[in-house]
């Protein structure tokens, strides 16, 4: 593993984990700098437009993502740690690549030249060929690698590197073991579990059960979304603990907090930690 | 499916030229080379609140029933997660077309079929342009005000408080003024 001198990278955090995934936030900022990077997080950075503004708005969604670029510092990766986020904000600077009327608005707009070249990453990335040495920190936690939609791209995207399998590699390198199921890459219903949670809340439950029934002691989300969806939409009597993918490579790695943030699970994962004998 | 529209309805929405061809100019995308093998409406993980399934509005767009289009269910259920374009063999953009469609449904001003999303949508861009991030509490409950639904999600609501997962306070960004902007849609020099 790569303990060498810090590297800088940027941060972009999103609404998410600024705000109802902290957990997720917090974690991951001690597993990275774990692994040697320091992060510093994108000054005044916006909503990246999430799925409303793309999804009614799509120029206004487009310009929000832009605003978040021209504030990355020059040559310097920006870490994305939404799924969801990183897709629009990828999505625009592809745009920026192609439509050079785009490019010269964005100038013109904020007042400095694109960085077409910006190496925007996502979580995964960093932690994607990391050098695992076995262990057994995990205890043989049976976990439902859950990545919902974010494997799946807007086909503009689509040749990108997929990490799917990136959490089972992982996780089972620190002594955790993966179930296989059917539901891991089905969307969480993201927006509906607001708007229309009568939609959701089946779609929800439906992939809890099946994670459940085939045997998973626990599931791990790779999107803060997909967590918070899980966690208030399932009405299932027999339910798991819902972790974010960094919260156990926290653990795995051994990172050194009192991990509080535990306490922010609507889902008690504490019960489940201890019978592993997973003391955080 | 609705197929008695006479050609003058077809070319709905008062749009200049076919209604298809604008579909096409907006989503960046000649949907025209779906063949409807029905991979997506087979993969969508909505697909059963639909009333047409992706690959039926595609069709109906195809064929200028923009009237049917855009009134439909379906393109407010639509959550952009891209599953119906990686199972597309004709490399779609599928939710590009969904997200023209909406734009143009309210453009259009006609009948909205799901309201509540869209107001819902509304909400968190009111959300973004006062505070340039999205401020969750508040949309939720502007959102059921504006639905009159105050009791549905409220043990949830209280949930989320206790464990401290909705902020009380909106986290606002200092140059609120350059978001703004967009909003008005001016993409003029920002000082």
């Amino acid at each position: 593993m790569n303990k060498a001198a810090a590297v800088q990278i940027s941060y972009f955090p999103g609404c998410s984990l600024a705000t109802t995934a902290k957990e997720n936030n917090q974690s991951l900022i001690e597993v990275c700098k774990y692994m040697g990077y320091r992060l510093a997080e994108l000054k005044d950075w916006n909503c990246c437009g999430s799925s409303s503004a793309h999804g009614i708005k799509p120029e206004l969604g487009f310009n929000l993502a832009c605003r978040n670029l021209s504030l990355a510092p020059e040559g310097i990766p920006l870490l994305v740690a939404c799924p969801s986020c990183i897709l629009h904000l990828k999505q625009a600077q592809s745009r920026l690549k192609r439509d050079e009327a785009a490019t010269k608005d964005y100038e013109r707009c904020w007042g400095r030249p694109v960085d077409l070249n910006l190496k925007i990453l996502h979580f995964f990335e960093l932690m994607d060929g990391i050098d695992c040495l076995p262990n057994t920190t995990l205890n043989g936690l049976k976990f439902a690698p859950y990545y919902g939609c974010m494997l799946a791209r807007p086909p503009e995207l689509r040749h990108e590197k997929n990490y799917h399998g990136l959490m089972e590699k992982l996780l089972s390198c620190y002594g955790a073991s993966s179930i296989r199921w059917s539901y891991s890459s089905r969307c969480c219903g993201t927006f509906l579990s607001a708007a229309k949670p009568e939609v959701a809340g089946p779609m929800v439950n439906r992939i809890v059960q099946n994670a459940v029934d085939s045997g998973a002691e626990c599931i791990v989300t790779a999107c803060a979304m997909c967590h918070l969806n899980i966690e208030i939409r399932c009405t299932l009597k027999r339910v798991v603990p819902i972790f974010h993918f960094s919260e156990l490579l926290s653990i795995a790695f051994k990172t050194g907090t009192n991990k509080d943030w535990f306490a922010r699970h609507l889902i008690d994962p504490a019960p489940l930690l201890k019978s592993k004998g997973l003391t955080v | 499916m609705e197929t008695e529209s006479s050609d003058k309805e077809r070319d709905h929405a008062g749009l200049k030229g076919g209604f298809c061809e604008e579909i096409v100019r907006r989503s960046g995308d000649d949907f025209r080379r779906c063949y409807q093998c029905q991979s997506c409406g087979s993969g969508c993980p909505v697909s059963e609140a639909m009333k047409y399934r992706p690959n039926g509005v595609i069709r109906l767009v195809q064929l200028g029933f923009g009237r049917e289009a855009l009134e439909s269910p379906d393109i407010w259920l639509c959550m952009g997660c891209n599953t119906c374009s990686t199972e597309c063999p004709m490399a779609i953009d599928i939710a590009a077309v969904m997200s023209a469609l909406r734009e143009t449904a309210i453009e259009e001003g006609v009948r909205i079929a799901e309201p509540g999303i869209l107001n819902f949508h509304q909400e968190v861009l009111n959300s973004i342009e006062r505070y340039g991030r999205t401020h969750k509490l508040e949309i939720m409950m502007r959102h059921k005000l504006r639905q009159l639904d105050l009791f549905s999600d409220i043990d949830i609501g209280l949930k989320l408080l206790s464990r401290r997962k909705l902020d009380l306070r909106p986290s606002k960004i200092l140059n609120i003024s350059e978001v703004q902007k967009l909003f008005s849609g001016s993409t003029g020099e920002i000082t």
